[in-house]
């Protein structure tokens, strides 16, 4: 039997690299994938603690969290879009239209 | 034994690939190591009885959303950004305060104690297969929520293609 | 197995509001005037509000409870949509960007605060949130062909999924400890199992309040909202500011003092220093803005540091303070929105602050609402800002806080140099060009109901608080 802290851990690990992405990385379509590797180590301490408490919500909060992450992607993608047919970039130093 | 090997050989792959996600300078190497990611943590739901998750996982998470990023990626063909800066130049203090975060968090979880446990055992979803158990969960207990989370799917579908379509009428 | 059928009074207004918001989106297809269907929502708001008179009741498992405390929220959402709707026709127009699909949007975010605002249930809550930020992420980067609105669409997004991916992993380790995601539920449990000191349920605590500081743009979690703000289409912008907002103080309120309530000494230590930053941070930033859209939304970070005073006061009085001040809030803020939207004309954006110079001399009118919005945002008496400001700095000095009522009075009263600028600007200077307004029914009817609203509760401002007192009873 492997001990829930195992995945525990895990899951920290891959949402604090996650959360690492997000801080430093300077294009946009990686920050969204960081946000995508932090949403996915929620899922994996989610799916690991219904496991443990023989409990079914953690699994549907898992089945509502992908749902959204699809919904999220889907808009988030097409703001980059139409952001590119306006300026050719997605690095987020090269968007400076406001400033203060 | 064998279990905590496998758990090793999982945990390891989910490390690896997810900083190798973050660190990748090409967006199109990123998406691709994210797809070998999400089979590993599919693997992982495998592991946790989690059937109908970890099929969902490949399905929607690989099969659709990281398919979605990379038409996107190759539709913007970003060759020219590669030359341009990809990590901030404030790294080191982003790692600092990360790091500190990952120590707080697992210094915390060794104060974890389990919380009361549910009627749904390893054997309970067995024979009742998880599909069905979830299913069965989503349009009695939790069919509220589910009704907004069609709303939501709506609005993505409305809001996609008022942001992105070519033309509109006025 | 049988079904039995959920009561579905309580969410009479919710499941109203869907419909409306749905045939919105396929009469768009046949109507040509837009306005219409702008029109449309309004009537639907008349309805919506009667039925939440009579929607009090918990329904779905619990998971959906509408009492006095999401009634007045919701009261204020459908205030902000009222505005909203009667700002934005006129706007749009000059844009070029009058399509249906904006008023279905507004309708859909609004019923996502409603759903918070009522949320009895982590995941119910979490739903409502990404129902309401999805729709204004879209309705942020509604101005497809300007760079600007494109760059506050993405940077609302990416800050906003970042937040909600914390206020997942606090709900993780919530439900982890406590094995539920009810707010009743994780309190009960947290006092019989004396899990009040536990440092689990500390760092999920914080990641709740990160999580929801992003929402309401509290320092240091404010850095999307400038950006956000200035790029956004300005009735948008109004509506962010108040909508949003007042959602993530509906949540913040519900489940800090429900879920965390017994160890509210704890969560206020967090909440103190975010309080002080945010109205030193909000108000110190604001005075160097040369836009107007951006000082505004450097103010309304500055009031959400005001507003937490309440919630760290912790008490009835505080907490009915917030609402009060949230409703306040709404009138001024929109209607300060509403006189920036009349001076974009076509080939002339009116967003800069020097743009203010002389309007006194032009447009009389127009000028003396603005000093009502700028008197009411510092909180000059006889304004409802003043009223607002005066019961939240009280209860936070009843419930023993006075040094952070000291310090909240010295940075409203730094608020008062940029915001009376824009008074000294528009009364004391020559105008430099002639600047036309974009005057149009709706905006003067929004005008006219802000502008009664803050002079109207500053005169007499019993009647709403005691509305927001009778709220928090039932809490």
């Amino acid at each position: 039997m492997v001990p829930l802290h195992w995945y525990l851990t895990l899951s920290a690990a891959v949402f604090m690299i996650g959360m690492f992405g997000f801080l430093t990385r300077r294009n946009i379509i990686i920050m969204f994938m960081s946000v995508e590797l932090m949403l996915n180590a929620v899922n994996i301490s989610l799916v690991s603690f219904s496991h443990y408490l023989q409990d079914m919500r953690g699994h549907i909060l898992v089945f509502f969290v992908i749902t959204v992450a699809a919904a999220e992607a889907a808009i988030g993608l097409a703001i980059i879009i139409s952001l590119f047919r306006n300026k050719q970039t997605a690095h987020v130093d090269e968007m400076n239209e406001m400033k203060g | 034994m064998l279990q905590q090997l496998f758990f090793g050989y999982y945990a390891f792959m989910i490390i690896i690939l997810s900083l190798l996600v973050v660190t990748r300078g090409n967006p199109v190497h990123s998406v691709m190591w994210m797809l070998l990611l999400f089979f590993h943590i599919a693997g992982l739901y495998l592991f946790l009885n989690a059937e109908f998750i970890a099929a969902i996982q490949v399905i929607v998470y690989a099969g659709a959303i990281l398919v979605l990023f990379l038409f996107v990626v190759l539709l913007l063909n970003l060759r020219e950004e590669l030359s341009l800066r990809q990590i901030a130049g404030s790294w080191p203090a982003a790692f600092f305060i990360v790091a500190a975060l990952f120590i707080t968090v697992t210094a915390a979880l060794g104060a974890y104690v389990q919380g009361p446990v549910g009627s749904y055992s390893i054997e309970a979803i067995r024979s009742e297969t998880h599909t069905k158990a979830l299913g069965r969960l989503l349009y009695t207990e939790y069919l509220f929520p589910f009704e907004i989370a069609s709303l939501i799917l709506l609005v993505a579908v409305v809001g996609a293609v008022v942001l992105a379509k070519r033309k509109l009428r006025s | 197995m049988p079904i039995a059928m959920p009561n579905l009074i309580p969410v009479m207004p919710e499941l109203v509001m869907t419909g409306v918001a749905i045939i919105l989106l396929m009469a768009e297809l046949v109507i040509k005037r837009k306005e219409t269907l702008g029109f449309l929502s309004l009537i639907s708001v008349g309805l919506i509000s009667y039925l939440l008179l009579g929607s009090a009741g918990t329904t779905f498992g619990g998971m959906f409870v509408s009492d006095g405390y999401s009634t007045f929220f919701k009261l204020i959402f459908m205030a902000n949509l009222v505005l909203t709707v009667l700002i934005s026709p006129k706007y749009l127009q000059t844009m070029r960007i009058n399509f249906g699909e904006y008023y279905a949007l507004t309708l859909f975010a609004t019923l996502g605060m409603m759903l918070m605002a009522s949320a009895a249930d982590i995941i119910v809550l979490y739903l409502g949130l990404e129902l309401m930020a999805l729709s204004t992420y879209v309705l942020a980067g509604f101005i497809r062909y300007d760079m600007k609105s494109n760059e506050a669409a993405i940077k609302y997004l990416l800050l906003g999924a970042f937040a909600s991916a914390i206020l997942l992993y606090g709900t993780s380790l919530i439900y982890g400890l406590t094995g539920t995601t009810n707010l009743r539920d994780i309190a009960v449990y947290i006092t019989h199992n004396g899990l009040a000191k536990n440092p689990l349920l500390m760092v999920s605590m914080i990641f709740f309040a990160v999580a929801f500081s992003f929402k309401i743009a509290a320092v240091p979690f404010h850095m999307w909202a400038p950006d956000a703000y200035e790029g956004a289409p300005t009735p948008i912008t109004a509506f962010m500011s108040v909508g949003p907002k007042a959602a993530g103080f509906a949540v913040l309120g519900r489940v800090f003092l429900v879920a965390f309530g017994s160890v509210k000494t704890d969560w206020s230590v967090i909440l103190i220093p975010i309080a002080v930053l945010t109205m030193a941070i909000g108000n110190i930033l604001a005075l160097s803005q040369t836009n107007i859209k951006r000082m505004l939304a450097y103010s309304s970070i500055a009031h959400a540091g005001y507003m937490l005073l309440g919630i760290i006061a912790g008490t009835p009085a505080g907490i009915s303070s917030v609402l009060n001040y949230m409703f306040i809030y709404a009138f001024m803020n929109i209607g300060a929105f509403a006189i920036v939207i009349m001076l974009r004309t076509e080939g002339f954006a009116g967003e800069d602050i020097s743009d203010y110079e002389g309007l006194g001399k032009t447009h009389p009118t127009a000028a003396a609402l603005m000093l009502v919005f700028m008197f009411s945002l510092t909180g000059i008496p006889p304004m409802a800002g003043f009223m607002g400001k005066f019961y939240l700095f009280m209860s936070a000095i009843n419930a023993g806080y006075t040094w952070i009522v000291i310090v909240a009075v010295l940075f409203s009263a730094i608020s008062a140099y940029f915001y009376l600028r824009i008074v000294m600007l528009m009364y004391m200077k020559e105008p430099k060009e002639v600047i036309q307004l974009n005057t149009s029914p709706g905006i003067g009817l929004a005008l006219a109901v802000t502008v009664s609203a803050v002079i109207l509760i500053g005169i007499l401002p019993a009647k709403v608080l005691a509305l927001a007192q009778q709220a928090v009873t039932s809490f």
